[in-house]
């Protein structure tokens, strides 16, 4: 029988394969060859990229290299998005690998913040676990870690340790024996096809009546539109890490198992592939 | 979700009686519902009760194991040279039939059956047994003269002789209320009952079950019940107990407290109640806590008292232990009850004054024994439920209880005077800080998103409201609770709520208007008012039980299941407890297989053909550092301050593998110790008071007996580290998930539980795998003993004598995270009992007293005298342990004891005996503490029979659904089968009960149906005809012990039976063949044997003491016989393995013959590169590799390195 920790395993080892192409206006000196790179889907893009940068920075003239940054199909990628999240919210169903153009100029301020190192990865990371907590156990838990616990998670994340992570992260997916679940569950629901970012709200893993909620409940609550109606045409998929998971999966358990380092779910809801 | 469960009694004003058990939903009305009651006094095995016609009745609850009592009576005879041996004894000899001293004429005829409640189990026989020997055919025992001693072969100068009839009877009247009848004199009989009260089991533990039985007559009298026990769970008679008045009530605890109500309203204690007087010596008077209302109910727990009085006040008596049973002074208590109960472990109950609900004490603990709040039970009766068919109707009767008892629990939860409700509110202050900032980080990173991020934040700080802080508001607002009024009830109840709503539930749209459309109902159905006692026609048998008594004697509460009491069940869900093992719902759920299924097609798609690019992240070497405390290997042999690392690292092929560095100081230079943790054999927990240790073995060091020791300043710590070396020890191994079928089981004296996969090398090939190189892992959870077979069944048995069954799960304890499993891990208990001792010398001047030579043990010691261990410095073992009693005069100890306890010899130390002779000047008796452990693991309890040894069939046969043969001896001695056992349902359904004429004590069934046993006398019993169809057998083959030895243990392989005797030898059974499977004569093996498991290929292991390392000896050593083939059963010699505190293993479960492949390997391929790791530190090492060659003494040297027996 396979174990639910398989899972986690599944979840932090998923790998992107990437082609990284240089923006055809960019001045260089000699052509750039594109570069290949397996991505964690778990991380950052700014976090995983600094051999991008380096091989791209290599055949570019040194005054034209500003702040890097990535887009696919016209679409600027948000570094703050966990990788796997802006793969599966804008190249889903297309073909492997992922053709990631970078860029060097011309920033798009509007679409995305700066990450001038890898503090901000860090901070933003860490700010996203404490608002996951304060969600889950009214910061309960984060809080009563040490400073090196917290390092510790972000270590674990920057250098793929599964194992470091988790001796902390299994802390934070904790509940005491008398819930039976989190007192909210952390989400965020991203659509491809809205100018709204995502919807958050607060939702509880369990129902007035002792009912688990599922992946359905909390569509039908916070966003009725991904969810088909009985008879009607699919008309959406809903993805989490690459996978569509069923409206019948308890939330609970997909929070505990599928949510991201930063113990969000990121959720995205994407229309379907009309072959 | 615990399998075990125990009830709540109560009586509604109907007298109708109902239970609620702790994992049920709902009352039950009690199965005999021929009579209507006015009382009832619960314990665990039994209630008590006196009827609407005022007589007394108990109700025992069936078990699988009967209640069987054996009369026996002898048959004598004299020898004279006409007739031989015959009737005729001589006028001065004793009668025909007697009893055994052959003081009392006792013919077979004249035995009757006590009560209607019993039948005879069978006929008279006679018992063809003496003393663990089997007699001639005919049982009788011969002697040169009465009395004299008897031996079962006649002599020349035999005159006498004598045989032993017995005769079981059973008692029948079980699940039924059975009327307790005298056969006194009528004149004496009491008068009709009014109350009745029982407890006292705490008082001693022997004989099994005893009860104090108190019962109040209508004219005031009280009376004690005689010889109630297990065996005689009716009492024998009733006796008078005067009193200085008129006695209304009475209330007897579990341990040695007794109150009783007075009619003119005080409150009578009994004093002097002990081992040797349950029913006390005198009373003394406590007044009523006010002058002008009398007590009229009182309840006393261990060492708590509650009272009410007339005017429905609750009292709570502080100051109340065993040395002051009348207590200090009253306290005021918040609320008003018809009548309070005090359960297990002082838990109270009530009965509201003006609902007549039940009330539960929340928050009842050793620290603070008045508890808390009330908090009112809300589950319906069955009945109830059957009545309401529809979902729909039912759903409304569910909130209509719902909302009442929200507004009785928000109006009735107050803080008592002395705690204050707001114990319960966090500090708002703190949750602003955190929320803040958060709010902040939060829009800060959602760039833009601020709208929703906003309404988070906002949501976030409205939290100190949040709903249980809100329940708390509410109540402290109120301090009054007439709010049950109908007017008031309507009002608040809207408010409350829509608050309520307000706070906790603004994101879900559709739960007002849910709540909305209860509040119609609540309010026209609370509408009918206050209830009151009287007025029972209003309330047809739907309406919420109206409740008249409650008892909690038997009812115990387990803090880490929580009871389902307080909430009303949808009714939509199912409650249906399901006690099978077989694997859950969710794991077979269609959504979970459709995860697994999909990442695994993810993983496929997104990666199979894209192998070839680089990763993102390189993989570096990873460290953890620390300081610890290591126990330095040269001498002075000391703790010292040591900096630690375990780096992490992953090889080409991928495969991680970590090194643990130890850096000390010797003589102001710098060194370390290495070692690769795909070495390390077992990493042992070795907890105490003064140090959070681990120890941690290689093969190397398994030989020496000699671990590197390591020690952190809390426990945390240590877990931490040892949660990392375990997982670490596991990664380079290769070794996940649940332990296979094969896996070898053992457990330390302290309860922990490892478990190791055998390699096919361990028993058979042409290099055999030595056992130091076998590697252990624990698994959470704390047992006495385990056995297994090779389908996979596991069950434990607990210190407490808890039978506990294997979910499949892994992991548990310390161990957490990712190296536990998700599902089938649950909370575990254990309780054993600390043993101190008082030592005394007897001197012509004062006798014995607690003076002794200046030469002499300490006065109070550990068993041998050398530690000073007083009542108390005294401490639990480890900080998991904590007590759970008081100190108590252990009776029970081996050599017998005295009345007080005391045990005498003539010095110490010495051999003790129980009375006191002219050549004896030392006395001490054991004083014994009981402590209890809570841990968690993959084990569920298996209730209610509580055992004391296991055997699983180690079976051949693949077939899944086939049942497992599973045999077990009760702690009371009785052999059972167990019935229903799957490899699916490893739990088995029932017991069932395989006869005997006198206790057991081990058991072990062999693959082929081969079933052994060994009972309390030494000798051994073979069980004829054990099949798959007749799983208990037909009869009991009679098997001498090996000479002079008794026997205590056996264990039967695929043919192979050995035995183990008291003194520790070890037997191996010669002559045994399919046509005669008693085999013929015992054979010796070994001597120091401690445990033998023989499994499956007959491969023979065992727990031996006095193991010779290197560097130390070592107790309780896991050795494994070499050289075992078909025609060289007994083996040839011992191979040593893990040791130094072993108390048990099994390897039934290991069938794996080297022939076969094996898929999943563990690392034992690696050996060869178990070389000294100490190169560094080599000059200490030679030093005492010399000295500890000497011989050691076993107090100083043994073991102290190790877990500690």
């Amino acid at each position: 029988m396979t174990d639910d920790k398989d899972v986690l395993r599944d979840v932090w080892f998923g790998r992107i394969p990437t082609c990284f192409t240089l923006y055809q206006d960019e001045i260089t000196e000699r052509e750039a060859e594109p570069y290949y790179l397996l991505l964690p889907r778990i991380s950052y893009l700014t976090l995983v990229t600094d051999k991008v940068k380096k091989h791209f920075q290599k055949v570019m003239r040194q005054e034209e290299v500003s702040e890097i940054w990535f887009e696919y199909e016209g679409t600027p990628l948000k570094w703050h998005y966990p990788i796997g999240l802006l793969f599966d919210l804008h190249a889903s169903n297309t073909a492997l690998p992922w053709c990631i153009t970078v860029h060097f100029k011309n920033f798009p301020e509007k679409d995305l913040l700066h990450c001038h190192s890898k503090d901000v990865i860090e901070a933003h990371f860490m700010a996203c676990i404490k608002e996951a907590d304060a969600l889950k156990h009214k910061s309960q838990v984060i809080n009563e870690m040490q400073k090196k616990d917290h390092k510790q998670l972000w270590m674990g994340l920057q250098n793929d340790k599964f194992e470091q992570f988790w001796a902390i992260n299994r802390k934070l997916m904790e509940y005491s024996p008398e819930e039976s679940g989190f007192r909210y569950i952390p989400f965020r629901i991203y659509q491809a096809t809205t100018e709204r970012p995502f919807i958050q709200k607060l939702f509880r893993p369990i129902d007035s009546g002792g009912q688990l909620h599922t992946l359905g409940d909390l569509l039908k609550d916070v966003c009725p539109s991904a969810i088909t109606p009985e008879d009607g045409e699919k008309k959406t998929q809903v993805m989490i890490h690459g996978i569509e998971p069923m409206l019948e999966t308890p939330l609970q358990w997909l929070s505990e198992h599928m949510s991201y380092p930063d113990n969000f779910l990121h959720i995205s809801i994407i229309p379907r592939p009309t072959d | 979700m615990a399998m075990s469960s125990s009830l709540l009694w109560a009586v509604d004003i109907f007298g109708r009686v109902y239970t609620l058990s702790t994992v049920g939903q709902y009352w039950e009305l009690c199965k005999d519902t021929q009579l209507e009651f006015k009382r009832v006094s619960a314990v665990k095995q039994c209630c008590w009760g006196i009827a609407c016609d005022h007589q007394v009745y108990t109700y025992v609850f069936s078990g699988d194991v009967p209640i069987r009592y054996q009369e026996e009576t002898y048959e004598n005879q004299r020898w004279n040279p006409i007739g031989g041996f015959c009737e005729k004894l001589m006028p001065s000899d004793r009668w025909q039939w007697s009893d055994v001293s052959g003081l009392k004429h006792q013919q077979l005829d004249s035995f009757t059956l006590p009560s209607p409640h019993w039948e005879w189990e069978s006929d008279w026989y006679v018992d063809e047994n003496i003393g663990g020997e089997p007699t001639e055919k005919g049982g009788w025992t011969y002697a040169i003269d009465f009395p004299s001693t008897y031996t079962k072969d006649k002599k020349w100068n035999s005159c006498v002789r004598r045989r032993r009839w017995i005769r079981y009877r059973r008692y029948k009247s079980r699940d039924v209320w059975a009327k307790i009848t005298s056969h006194d004199d009528p004149g004496q009989l009491p008068d009709p009952f009014n109350d009745i009260s029982i407890g006292g089991w705490e008082i001693t533990d022997e004989p099994v079950g005893r009860l104090s039985v108190w019962a109040v007559s209508l004219q005031g009298r009280v009376w004690y019940r005689e010889n109630v026990c297990h065996h005689n769970p009716e009492g024998s008679t009733w006796s008078l107990v005067t009193t200085p008045g008129e006695v209304v009530q009475i209330s007897c605890g579990p341990y040695d407290l007794l109150w009783a109500t007075l009619w003119e309203g005080q409150a009578i204690v009994r004093e002097g109640i002990d081992r040797n007087n349950p029913q006390g010596i005198s009373w003394s008077i406590v007044e009523s806590p006010s002058s002008e209302n009398g007590i009229m109910h009182i309840s006393v727990g261990v060492d708590v008292v509650w009272a009410v009085t007339k005017d429905r006040k609750v009292w709570f008596r502080r100051g109340v232990n065993s040395h002051n049973p009348c207590g200090t002074s009253w306290i005021e208590m918040v609320g008003e009850m018809m009548m309070v109960n005090v359960g297990l472990n002082n838990q109270v109950w009530g009965i509201g004054c003006d609902d007549r609900a039940i009330y539960f004490r929340q928050g009842v603990t050793p620290s603070e024994l008045s508890g808390k709040t009330w908090k009112a039970i809300v589950s319906g009766r069955e009945s109830d439920r059957s009545q309401t068919g529809s979902s729909t109707s039912l759903l409304s009767a569910g909130c209509f209880f719902t909302d009442d008892i929200q507004n009785q629990t928000n109006a009735i939860i107050q803080g008592d005077a002395d705690t204050s409700s707001d114990t319960e509110l966090p500090s708002v202050s703190v949750n602003l800080a955190n929320t803040a900032p958060l709010g902040a980080a939060a829009s800060n990173s959602s760039n833009g998103a601020t709208s929703q991020t906003a309404e988070i934040s906002a949501n976030l700080t409205v939290d100190p409201l949040d709903s249980d802080q809100g329940e708390g508001s509410v109540a402290s607002s109120s301090n009054e609770k007439a709010n049950l009024e109908k007017q008031k009830s309507t009002n608040q109840n809207p408010s409350a709520e829509l608050q309520w709503t307000n706070i906790d539930l603004k994101e879900a749209q559709k739960h007002p208007v849910l709540s909305v459309s209860t509040f119609a109902e609540t309010s026209s159905l609370s509408s009918l008012g206050v209830f009151s006692v009287g007025a029972e026609e209003q309330y047809g048998a739907d309406e919420h039980p109206l409740w008249a008594w409650v008892s909690g004697g038997g009812c115990l509460l387990d803090s880490h299941s929580p009871l389902k009491w307080f909430t009303v069940p949808s009714g939509l869900t199912s409650c249906v407890q399901s006690l099978s093992l077989s694997i859950t719902p969710a794991q077979t759920a269609a959504w979970r297989k459709q995860i697994f299924q999909q990442l695994s097609e993810r993983t496929k798609r997104e990666l199979e053909n894209f192998r070839h690019y680089e990763q993102a992240i390189e993989q570096s070497v990873w460290v953890k550092t620390g300081t610890l405390q290591w126990w330095r290997n040269w001498k002075p042999h000391k703790w010292m301050d040591v900096r630690v690392a375990l780096e992490q690292f992953t090889g080409s092929d991928g495969m991680r593998d970590s090194i643990l560095f130890i850096y000390y100081m010797y003589h102001e230079e710098k060194k370390y110790i290495h070692v690769f943790l795909n070495e390390v054999t077992i990493l042992v927990e070795v907890l105490n008071e003064a140090k959070h240790s681990f120890a941690l073995y290689t093969p190397e060091r398994t030989k020496q007996r000699w671990p590197i020791r390591l020690a952190a300043t809390t426990e945390q710590e240590m877990h931490d580290w040892l949660s990392l070396l375990s997982m670490s020890c596991c990664e380079s191994r290769r070794i996940q998930g649940p332990p296979s079928h094969h896996a070898i089981w053992s457990v330390t004296c302290k309860g922990d539980i490892f478990v190791s996969e055998p390699s096919p090398e361990l028993e058979a090939g042409p290099h055999l795998m030595p056992c130091d190189q076998m590697f252990w892992r624990q698994v959470g959870g704390h047992l006495r003993m385990i056995e297994s077979n090779n389908r996979g069944v596991v069950w434990g048995i607990g210190y407490d004598h808890t039978a506990w069954v294997y979910t499949g799960g892994y992991g548990g304890g310390f161990i957490q995270g990712l190296a536990s499993s998700a599902d089938n891990i649950y909370t575990q208990s254990d309780v054993k009992c600390v043993y101190i001792y008082e030592n005394q010398r007897w001197n012509p001047v004062t006798g014995y007293s607690s003076r002794g030579l200046p030469t002499d043990r300490y006065m109070w010691s550990d068993a041998s005298g050398l530690q000073e261990c007083t009542k108390l410095n005294t401490k639990p073992p480890s900080p998991q342990w904590s007590w759970v009693s008081d100190w108590y005069i252990d009776f029970n100890t081996s050599g017998g004891t005295d009345r007080e306890g005391w045990q005498y010899a003539a010095d110490f130390p010495a051999s003790y005996h129980g009375h006191k002779t002219m050549k004896d000047f030392v006395r001490r008796r054991r004083w014994a503490r009981k402590c209890k452990i809570v841990t968690n693991g993959p084990w569920l309890e298996v209730p209610p029979v509580t055992l004391w040894d296991i055997s699983i069939i180690p079976s051949s046969d693949a077939d899944d659904e086939e049942s497992v043969a599973l045999w077990a001896i009760s702690d009371k001695g009785d052999v059972l089968c167990r019935l229903g056992v799957t490899q699916q349902n490893p739990a088995g359904t029932s017991w069932l009960h395989v006869g005997t004429d006198q206790p057991f004590i081990s058991v072990s069934i062999g693959a082929f149906y081969q079933v052994w046993a060994v009972a309390r006398d030494g000798s051994a019993f073979y069980r004829g005809s054990v099949s798959p169809k007749k799983p208990a057998g037909d009869c009991w083959y009679h098997i001498p012990s090996p000479q002079k030895q008794k026997l205590k243990q056996v264990s039967v392989g695929r043919t192979s039976v050995f035995a183990l005797d008291k003194n520790g030898n070890l037997w191996y059974r010669q002559g045994i063949t399919p046509s005669y499977p008693q085999g013929s004569a015992w054979d010796h093996v070994s001597n120091n044997i401690r445990k033998v498991s023989v499994g499956p290929l007959d491969q023979v292991w065992v727990i031996a003491d006095k193991v010779q390392g290197s560097h130390s000896l070592s107790c309780g050593t896991v050795c494994h016989r070499t050289g075992v083939r078909p025609m060289e059963p007994k083996g040839l010699a011992w191979d040593y393995g893990i040791g130094g505190g072993w108390e048990h293993i099994t390897v039934r479960g290991n069938a794996t013959e080297a022939s076969r492949i094996t898929t999943h390997d563990t690392s034992e391929e690696e050996p060869a590169r178990s070389v000294d790791l100490e190169d560094e530190e080599s000059k200490g090492k030679i030093e005492h590799s010399k000295t500890t060659s000497l011989m050691v003494s076993e107090e100083q040297d043994m073991d102290r390195n190790a877990v500690n027996c």
